[in-house]
């Protein structure tokens, strides 16, 4: 089972709470997903009202733990100060950590990432920051105290699936942390590979929030997510391109 | 190139004009076909030839905006501080020769309005005033953020432009968007609608959405009063300042609107008029140019307008405003700045926009997070 600081998860598939057409919407959709780690940006939350249209009424169930995201700060600054109004707020010291000072693709800034973690680690968080599928950041953020590692598969929001994985190869290789594989995750299926490449989970929230029916596509990821894991576990058959019948080049050695 | 007003510069509106409505058929065609589209797929798409492929351009508009921004719909509301004005504008109710009882709101009447218009459920609203520097200055913006910042999650402001140094001042006070409105990239024409006051210097005008990126405001808002001068060339030229600004100022975000001139009391008739089926072309072809960019729609427009355009690349959109300062609570006969068209109140209109399967969005921002 998948343990990240000291919790254990028994489901594999991380989710968002943006861009769907409504609240219980959502709820009904994270529930099917049977997510255990669902993450809320803090500058949606309104601390002041909790009425059923709160995104925070809608996530209150036992297996649901939230996991606040710093989305719209720009610098580790803003980063470590919104972790910490995240903290006393939702009274959780889980921080996942955004910080991309580019408005229109999104792009995580590595920079400030890193330094955030560093301070954020000191000051007891268990951060999961959000990253380009850089493999030397990866290792740095490792030592910098990070409890997981989310890189990217391809843009956020794009579905464009794993455009990355040459370097999540990587990445996942030389791990000491989870890796979560977070953003561009299109289609099950994406998600599937994302397992079967050895990802310890992935987190889907625009292709579930955006598709025809929220809910059932929510419980089609639920099974990819599943079956990637086991495929995963149970090793993959090597890959090949013809069969191999005869040993023309080292058939002599039996003659 | 330092500034917007450089590159402005080197263009003539009348061959820009010309080139759009130039446009043919197979260019359109290849604007639709085309993910990556470029501003001379921006002037097909804005041409007559589009018209034809308006049911296309809707499509692939609500797939883009849907795919960006979710099914929901952002809720912000108009707060009038003021209708002193030194300007004289043609088209506008507070024009400096327009005779009606000028008004700046005090404190106190401000956290008057301020608790009706809390009382509606804003999150997120937009200060707006006239030009008058001497008593609508930085430092009554600075106390009137000071005033609202602990009641608000999200300040936007639409008021004279002002210097680098003093967005420089009021951005640590809780400003997150400032929107300038060109109102018309035709240099001769903004001249004839602004003859008087500080607005009457159109590139100063032009060059404040670089000075608020040099501030690193966390967003601008654009627009062109739409019946002034040719729709086609203006949103052209609001579409290349857009492609400028992002490129220069990456850590800004940008919205447009598209105002429709608005009868008032003793109104300008506009010179262009733009029907709705244009007006849904303009907004299908900025979002088909751009898919990150946000795009606004006021109370000008009316409620059939509304409900339905509320799919179709629109990404926030006021609801109940007043547009005469103490119209929320204090004062709510005096005289406003042009008639709204959709009267409904926040909660119908947030009803109606979980009717057509989308969530409206109160709050999308935290005052907290800027530092």
């Amino acid at each position: 089972m998948l343990k990240i600081a000291d919790k254990v998860f028994k489901s594999r598939l991380f989710t968002g709470t943006g861009k769907f057409s409504s609240s219980s919407l959502m709820e009904d959709a994270l529930l099917a997903s049977e997510s255990e780690l669902v993450t809320v940006a803090l500058k949606r939350v309104d601390l002041k009202n909790n009425n059923d249209e709160n995104i925070l009424f809608r996530l209150k169930h036992p297996k649901i733990n939230l996991l606040p995201n710093t989305s719209g700060v720009r610098t580790a600054r803003e980063a470590i100060f919104a972790a910490q109004l995240a903290r006393e707020a939702l009274e959780t010291n889980w921080i996942k950590l955004e910080i991309h000072p580019d408005p229109k693709y999104l792009m995580p800034d590595p920079i400030e990432t890193l330094k955030a973690t560093e301070e954020l680690a000191k000051l007891g968080f268990i951060v999961l920051p959000y990253i380009h599928a850089d493999p030397v950041l990866c290792k740095r953020l490792e030592d910098a105290g990070t409890a997981a590692v989310m890189p990217l598969g391809s843009p956020i929001g794009s579905n464009k699936g794993l455009r990355t994985i040459d370097f999540l190869e990587i990445i996942i290789s030389q791990s000491n942390v989870p890796v979560i594989i977070d953003a561009g995750i299109g289609s099950p299926s994406d998600a599937a590979k994302a397992m079967e490449l050895g990802a310890d989970a992935v987190l889907v929230n625009t292709a579930i929030a955006v598709s025809g029916t929220p809910v059932a596509m929510a419980m089609a990821f639920k099974m990819a997510v599943e079956a990637g894991r086991i495929a995963f576990e149970a090793r993959l058959a090597p890959l090949s391109t013809h069969a191999r019948a005869s040993s023309p080049l080292t058939a002599f050695l039996d003659e | 190139m330092n500034k917007f007003s450089d590159l402005f510069h080197t263009l003539s509106w009348e061959e820009t004009k010309s080139s759009i409505y130039s446009k043919t058929a197979s260019d359109v065609e290849l604007a639709l076909s085309n993910q990556n589209r470029t501003l001379e797929d921006f002037k097909a798409l804005i041409s007559p030839a589009a018209a034809l492929y308006l049911e296309q351009m809707a499509g692939l508009s609500q797939q883009l905006t849907t795919k960006r921004f979710g099914k929901v719909i952002q809720l912000y509301v108009p707060l009038y501080l003021s209708n002193e004005c030194n300007n004289i504008c043609t088209y506008c109710g507070f024009s400096y020769d327009n005779q009606v009882r000028r008004k700046t709101l005090s404190a106190v009447e401000i956290m008057q309005e301020v608790a009706v218009i809390k009382k509606m459920g804003y999150e997120h609203i937009l200060l707006v005033t006239g030009e008058a520097n001497q008593t609508v200055h930085v430092d009554y913006f600075k106390k009137v953020l000071a005033l609202i910042r602990p009641h608000f999650s999200q300040i936007s402001m639409e008021v004279q432009p002002l210097d680098l140094e003093q967005y420089q001042q009021l951005i640590p006070y809780g400003l997150n968007t400032v929107l300038v409105y060109q109102e018309t990239y035709h240099r001769e024409d903004y001249k004839k609608h602004h003859p008087k006051g500080k607005k009457s210097n159109f590139d100063y005008r032009l060059d404040t959405p670089d000075r608020l990126g040099q501030a690193g405001i966390h967003k601008i808002g654009l627009g062109v009063l739409i019946g002034l001068e040719d729709w086609r060339a203006d949103s052209f030229f609001t579409a290349l300042h857009l492609n400028y600004l992002e490129k220069r100022y990456w850590q800004s975000k940008y919205s447009i609107s598209f105002p429709r001139l608005r009868p008032f009391s003793g109104g300008l008739e506009p010179k262009v008029v733009m029907s709705d089926r244009e007006l849904l072309q303009l907004i299908c072809a900025y979002r088909l140019f751009n898919g990150e960019v946000e795009l606004s729609l006021s109370t000008r427009e009316s409620p059939t307008f509304r409900n339905h355009v509320m799919k179709l690349g629109i990404t926030a959109m006021s609801a109940g405003s007043k547009t005469n300062p103490g119209g929320y609570a204090v004062e709510p006969e005096s005289l406003e700045q042009f008639e709204i068209s959709d009267e409904r109140s926040p909660q119908e209109i947030a009803k109606v926009i979980k009717e057509q399967g989308y969530e409206p969005v109160w709050k999308d921002w935290d005052n907290n997070l800027t530092i």
